[in-house]
C-alpha cells in the first residue's frame, strides 16, 4: 500500500455517496415497514408515512443516481467501474483469498490502491454490479410501482404488479446485503475508522 | 320397415313439440319487450287509424341481453308485474303497484338459505342508506332486478367483480339524476373525498367501495351494512398487513374455496392483484432470513478472527 496520502474521493463523489447512503437507509427502513406491515409492531414506521417517505426518497435517490451516472460520464471516475473480463476470475479469487486468509497472516493486499485504481478487483466488481445492474432495475421497477398504470396487468397469468414488486423487493434485499457487507469491509483499513474518514475528507 | 317409419314420425313430432316449447320460452316476454326492449315503440291509434311511433322512456327500457343473462332472466315479466300490463295502453292505476322486495320471493325458502336473504335484510335495515331514506331505498336501488347477477360467488376474475360491484355504487354516486331520487343531499364528489388515497385509480380498480364502507359480517359474504362516511375504514394497514381485511371481504369466497397456500401468504389475492404487506412469499421470506443470517454470521466470524489475530 502506498505510504503517501492519495486524494481518491472528490467532493462531488463524497456528497453523492453520503446522500445515497441516507436515501438508501430511509428506503430500506420504509420498504421493510411496508413489506412486513403490521400496525402492532412498534419498530416499524407507520404504513401511511412509509408510503410517502418511500415515494419521496425513491425519487431523490433516482435523481442522485442520475448525478452519479452523469458524473461518471464526464469525469475519470467512470473508469473505476470498468473491468477487463480477461483474468477477472483470477483477480476476484486472489482478492477473496486475501480477505479470507491472507489478511489474517499479515500479508500485503494483492492489489495496490492508486488514483487510477481506487477499488480492489472485488470492490470494482461488486460496485459495478450494484450501480450498473442493481440500481437501474430497482429504479425502473420502483418507477413502475409509483405509476402502476404503466405495468402490464397480467404476465404469464400472474399480476404484473406482483412480478414488478417481487423484482423490486428481491433487488432491494440484495442491495441491503451489500450495504451491510460494504459497511463491514470499510472497517478493514489502516484503522477501523480510516476508510470512513476518507469518505469525509477525500484523502485515503 | 313400418316400425322404423312410425318411429321417425314420432321423433319428428316430439322434436316439433320441443322446438315449439323452446320458442315459446324464448318469446315468453315478447309482447312486453317488443316495446320495452327498444328505444322506440309503435302502436296503432285505432281512433284515427294511424300507426304512432314514440320513444321509450329510458328508465322503462330493458336491456334484453342483460336480462336474459341475469339471475332473474328465466321469469316472465308478469311473474313480478301485474298481468294487467298485458293490455295497452297500460291502466293508469298500475303506477301505484308496489314492487316485490327480495324476501317476498326468497324469504324462508330453504333453496335460497345459502344466500342468507333474511340476514341481508336485517343488515340493510341497519345501513345508513335505509336509515337516511327509508321510503326511497329498497333492494332494487342497488340491485337492478332486470340485470342483477351474483358476482362474488361466481366471479373467477376479481377485477371483474370489483368493476361490477363498484358500478352499482357509481350508478347513484356518479349519476346526479339517480342520486337525487334517493336523497336531498348535495352530491358527493368521490374523487375529491378520496384524494387522500395513494394511487387512487389503482385502488378504485382493485377494491370495492364496500370493502371500506360496510361493516364486516361473520355470516354474510357481502356485508350490507353500509356505514356513514365517518365510520369508513381509513387505515392503510386494514388491508395492507398479513391480517388483511380483504381476506374477510373481497377475497372471502375465494379463500373459503381455496385454502391452498402455494407458498404465498394470502395467496388468493395474487392472481388478480398485489397488496403490499398482505401477500408475501413464505419461501422467499425464509430464504431471505437464512441468507441475511449467513451474511451476519460471516461478518461476525471475520470480525472475531480479526480481533483474535490482531496481536
Amino acid at each position: 500500500m502506498a505510504d503517501e496520502k492519495l486524494y481518491l474521493y472528490p467532493i462531488w463523489i463524497r456528497i453523492w455517496h453520503w446522500l445515497n447512503a441516507v436515501f438508501f437507509i430511509v428506503l430500506l427502513l420504509t420498504g421493510i415497514s411496508m413489506q412486513y406491515s403490521n400496525p402492532d409492531n412498534p419498530f416499524l414506521i407507520s404504513f401511511e408515512l412509509s408510503v410517502q417517505l418511500h415515494n419521496i426518497f425513491g425519487i431523490l435517490i433516482s435523481i442522485n443516481y442520475l448525478i452519479f451516472i452523469i458524473g461518471n460520464l464526464f469525469t475519470s471516475n467512470g473508469k473505476q467501474y470498468k473491468m477487463k473480463t480477461k483474468g477477472l476470475f483470477k483477480r476476484l479469487y486472489d482478492q477473496s483469498v486475501f480477505y479470507l486468509f491472507g489478511m489474517f497472516k499479515k500479508q500485503d493486499p494483492p492489489f495496490d490502491i492508486s488514483v487510477e485504481n481506487k477499488f480492489n478487483p472485488l470492490q470494482r466488481f461488486i460496485y459495478s454490479t450494484a450501480m450498473y445492474i442493481g440500481f437501474p432495475i430497482i429504479i425502473a421497477s420502483g418507477f413502475a410501482l409509483l405509476f402502476p398504470e404503466i405495468i402490464i396487468p397480467q404476465i404469464f397469468g400472474l399480476s404484473g404488479i406482483l412480478i414488478t414488486a417481487l423484482i423490486h423487493v428481491i433487488i432491494g434485499f440484495i442491495l441491503s446485503l451489500f450495504l451491510f457487507i460494504h459497511i463491514y469491509v470499510c472497517t478493514i483499513g489502516a484503522s477501523i475508522s480510516s476508510n470512513f474518514k476518507s469518505m469525509i475528507t477525500g484523502w485515503h | 320397415m313400418k316400425l322404423l317409419k312410425l318411429l321417425l314420425v314420432c321423433s319428428l313430432f316430439l322434436a316439433g313439440i320441443l322446438v315449439n316449447a323452446q320458442e315459446k320460452e324464448a318469446n315468453k316476454n315478447h309482447s312486453c319487450l317488443k316495446c320495452h326492449g327498444h328505444t322506440t315503440f309503435k302502436y296503432m291509434n285505432e281512433d284515427f287509424g294511424m300507426e304512432i311511433k314514440e320513444s321509450m322512456c329510458a328508465n322503462r327500457m330493458i336491456d334484453t341481453l342483460a336480462y336474459a343473462q341475469s339471475n332473474h332472466g328465466m321469469f316472465k315479466c308478469t311473474d313480478c308485474h301485474s298481468p294487467e300490463y298485458e293490455t295497452f295502453p297500460h291502466p293508469g292505476q298500475l303506477r301505484m303497484e308496489l314492487m316485490y322486495a327480495c324476501n317476498d320471493c326468497h324469504g324462508g325458502d330453504p333453496e335460497y338459505a345459502k344466500f342468507h336473504f333474511e340476514a341481508i335484510e336485517e343488515a340493510f335495515y341497519e345501513s345508513m342508506h335505509y336509515n337516511r331514506s327509508p321510503d326511497a331505498f329498497t333492494c332494487w336501488s342497488c340491485h337492478n332486478p332486470h340485470t342483477y347477477k351474483t358476482q362474488a360467488r361466481v366471479g373467477e376474475n376479481i377485477i371483474e367483480t370489483v368493476r361490477y360491484d363498484n358500478n352499482i355504487c357509481l350508478s347513484c354516486h356518479a349519476d346526479v339524476s339517480k342520486y337525487e331520487l334517493l336523497t336531498e343531499r348535495e352530491n358527493i364528489n368521490i374523487l375529491q373525498s378520496h384524494d387522500w388515497l395513494p394511487n387512487q385509480e389503482l385502488h378504485f380498480k382493485s377494491v370495492r367501495c364496500i370493502e371500506c364502507h360496510t361493516q364486516l359480517s361473520d355470516s354474510l359474504l357481502v356485508s350490507h351494512v353500509v356505514m356513514p362516511r365517518d365510520s369508513a375504514i381509513r387505515e392503510c394497514t386494514s388491508c395492507h398487513s398479513a391480517n388483511s381485511h380483504l381476506m374477510a371481504s373481497l377475497y372471502r369466497y375465494k379463500s373459503l374455496e381455496s385454502r391452498k397456500g402455494g407458498g404465498f401468504l394470502n395467496a388468493v389475492i395474487l392472481n388478480d392483484s398485489y397488496v403490499i404487506g398482505a401477500n408475501r412469499n413464505q419461501y422467499l421470506n425464509i430464504l431471505s432470513v437464512v441468507i441475511f443470517g449467513l451474511v451476519l454470521i460471516g461478518i461476525f466470524t471475520h470480525a472475531l478472527i480479526r480481533i483474535l489475530k490482531r496481536k
